[in-house]
């Protein structure tokens, strides 16, 4: 029994494995990049990684509904503004604290993404889509609207969140390492997730719905319940964003935004977590190179994602996976 | 083993009158097999009575209790259960795990988040213990989609069994299974006969006269006659409007 059935298991172990390697990996050399860039004597582009980052937390969150629940949420950059304001709204109250700042950002993203998902998931397809870009808007129109906090213009927090009454996160290389530390802990959360009994369901109502009903389950339940934990853990990022910005404003989260994260999804492989990570890395460093080079480098960024699409349609995740099988 | 119960059900679409009045009984234990020609209206009325599909009027009963307006996730966490004509499976998935998924809707909540679900021994022995029953078991490992049609049939029934039915609904277990494959197939579901509650619906004449406790004629949405296999073979009108080109071109 068990000779049969370990080479036909044998494909899919190494696959999860890699990619658990590959983040690994991924990890290790995002802890060495400050050392790196500091004896380059370019410190600054700590902050810059600061910055991929918190989009690398947010990227991996929406793969977990994107990729695993087969949901794509065009309103996701909602969250990040979510996290983002309630570093600006808790602090003018005094509350300063990274911590309760990150509670404030998930139990309000939690409400939100409870209630705009149980309308959204009535939906299926490019309705979804919609539906979550309406709601998105709603959340960016009504921060416009918001003129005690600037508004249109944004507002310039006067100093980052206090981690347990320390002013430590003034310094960028610890800002770096906590964004980090939660991004490795939010992986090991969303690892396990997608390995629980839980993902199981979620991953099977992506497969088959029809079937899924068949054997007992209720999609709706399993769906929303993810969206909220993707919409949470997308806030958390916007809580570290709004610290390495030192600014909040609601271009963080314009549907722009919200698109961005999905390209990242796409470019690193839907579905795979470490490839999301993967997907805002290479996004944003296109974003940084290209930009440098030139003014029109969304142009260019566009031409290498539709090759990227066309040669690779899972993304970064599936060329390496490629690469290694030729080996 | 329960006892299934459907009054007076009907459906239309548009002015089709897909399901006509239709009532008939599943004694416990029995296995009840529904015949009829093409677009009778069979595979409708076990979405009907599975819940995939919302009926116009009538009622179904499982064991007394009126389950009409439940949806299908809550009629199997009660014990009725059912196979597609059409193979539904989870491609991704291995055959362990698309079964595997099922014995977790039953046993459980499916609401945990942390600990690794691929290493539940009981989970995983409940399944591979469906699926020898289906004659499947060498195949665990295998991805879904890599299945042969007869093997899909069989996943299939594994994953209705795995779910505990006290009512199983099978739609054409046997459509497209041939041969030797067939007469196994014909041999597990009868091995399984007086476990649980059978309602058949199936194509093979002589799959149903060996299975059967009861056979139901359902014709233009309507039971045109109910009664043993001998009897409704027997029947004037069955003979008329369905059994008749067979039996003569047998004879």
């Amino acid at each position: 029994m068990t000779d049969t059935a370990a080479p036909a298991a044998a494909p899919r172990a190494p696959a999860l494995a890699g990619r658990v390697k590959a983040a690994a990996i991924l990890f290790v050399l995002f802890a060495l990049f400050p050392p790196i860039v500091t004896a380059a004597g370019d410190p600054f582009l700590v902050l810059i990684g600061t910055r991929i980052l918190a989009y690398a937390i947010a990227a991996m969150a929406l793969d977990l509904i994107l990729g695993y629940g087969a949901m794509v949420s065009f309103g996701h950059a909602a969250y990040l503004g979510f996290g983002t304001y309630a570093v600006a709204i808790l602090s003018s109250y005094g509350v300063s604290d990274i911590l309760l700042q990150m509670l404030g950002a998930v139990l309000i993203s939690a409400l939100f993404a409870l209630v705009t998902g149980a309308i959204s998931l009535r939906t299926k397809g490019v309705y979804f889509i919609m539906i979550t870009l309406a709601f998105g808007q709603m959340a960016f129109f009504f921060f416009i609207s918001l003129s005690a906090y600037g508004g249109d213009d944004g507002y310039g927090l006067s100093q980052r969140s206090t981690l347990f009454g320390t002013q430590v996160l003034e310094n960028d290389l610890a800002l770096f390492y906590a964004t980090l530390a939660v991004l490795i802990g939010l992986f090991a959360l969303c690892h396990r997730i997608v390995g629980s009994r839980f993902g199981r369901v979620l991953t099977g109502i992506r497969e088959n719905p029809t079937r899924m009903e068949a054997i007992g389950y209720s999609p709706f339940r399993f769906q929303l319940t993810a969206f909220v934990i993707s919409g949470c853990m997308t806030s958390v990022a916007g809580v570290l964003l709004a610290n390495q910005a030192e600014f909040v404003s609601p271009a963080f989260m314009s549907w722009h935004r919200s698109g961005e994260l999905i390209v990242m999804v796409v470019l690193g492989g839907i579905g795979t977590l470490a490839g999301a990570i993967g997907g805002a890395v290479a996004a944003l460093v296109l974003e940084e190179v290209l930009g440098m080079a030139t003014d029109h480098w969304r142009l260019w960024f566009g031409v290498f994602l539709v090759l990227m699409v066309l040669f690779s349609p899972r993304g970064i995740t599936g060329l390496v996976e490629q690469i290694r099988r030729r080996k | 083993m329960s006892r299934l119960d459907i009054t007076h059900l009907t459906k239309s679409f548009g002015a089709l009158k897909v399901t006509d009045d239709v009532s008939l009984t599943a004694e416990p234990g029995e296995i009840h097999a529904i015949i009829g020609p093409n677009g009778a209206g069979k595979t409708t009325l076990i979405a009907q009575i599975s819940g995939q599909l919302a009926s116009d009027s009538g009622r179904i009963a499982l064991d007394g209790r009126d389950i009409t307006g439940t949806s299908m996730p809550d009629r199997v966490h009660l014990g009725l259960a059912r196979s597609f004509q059409i193979t539904q499976t989870l491609p991704g998935f291995t055959v362990l795990e698309n079964v595997a998924l099922a014995v977790q809707a039953r046993h459980g909540s499916s609401f945990r988040f942390w600990a690794p679900v691929a290493t539940e021994a009981a989970l995983n022995d409940a399944a591979m213990r469906a699926l020898t029953e289906a004659g499947l078991e060498h195949r665990a490992e295998a991805r879904a989609s890599a299945l042969s049609h007869g093997e899909h049939r069989r996943l299939e029934l594994a994953c209705a069994l795995a779910t505990e039915p006290s009512v199983l609904l099978l739609d054409e277990p046997l459509a497209g299974v041939g041969g030797e494959d067939a007469e196994a197939f014909v041999a597990a579901l009868a091995a399984m006969k007086g476990r649980f509650t059978m309602l058949l619906i199936e194509h093979d004449m002589d799959a149903v006269f060996r299975l059967a406790t009861r056979v139901s004629v359902l014709v233009y949405g309507r039971i045109i006659a109910t009664g043993t296999p001998e009897a409704v073979r027997a029947d004037a009108a069955v003979r008329a409007a369905y059994l008749g080109e067979e039996e003569e071109a047998s004879a």
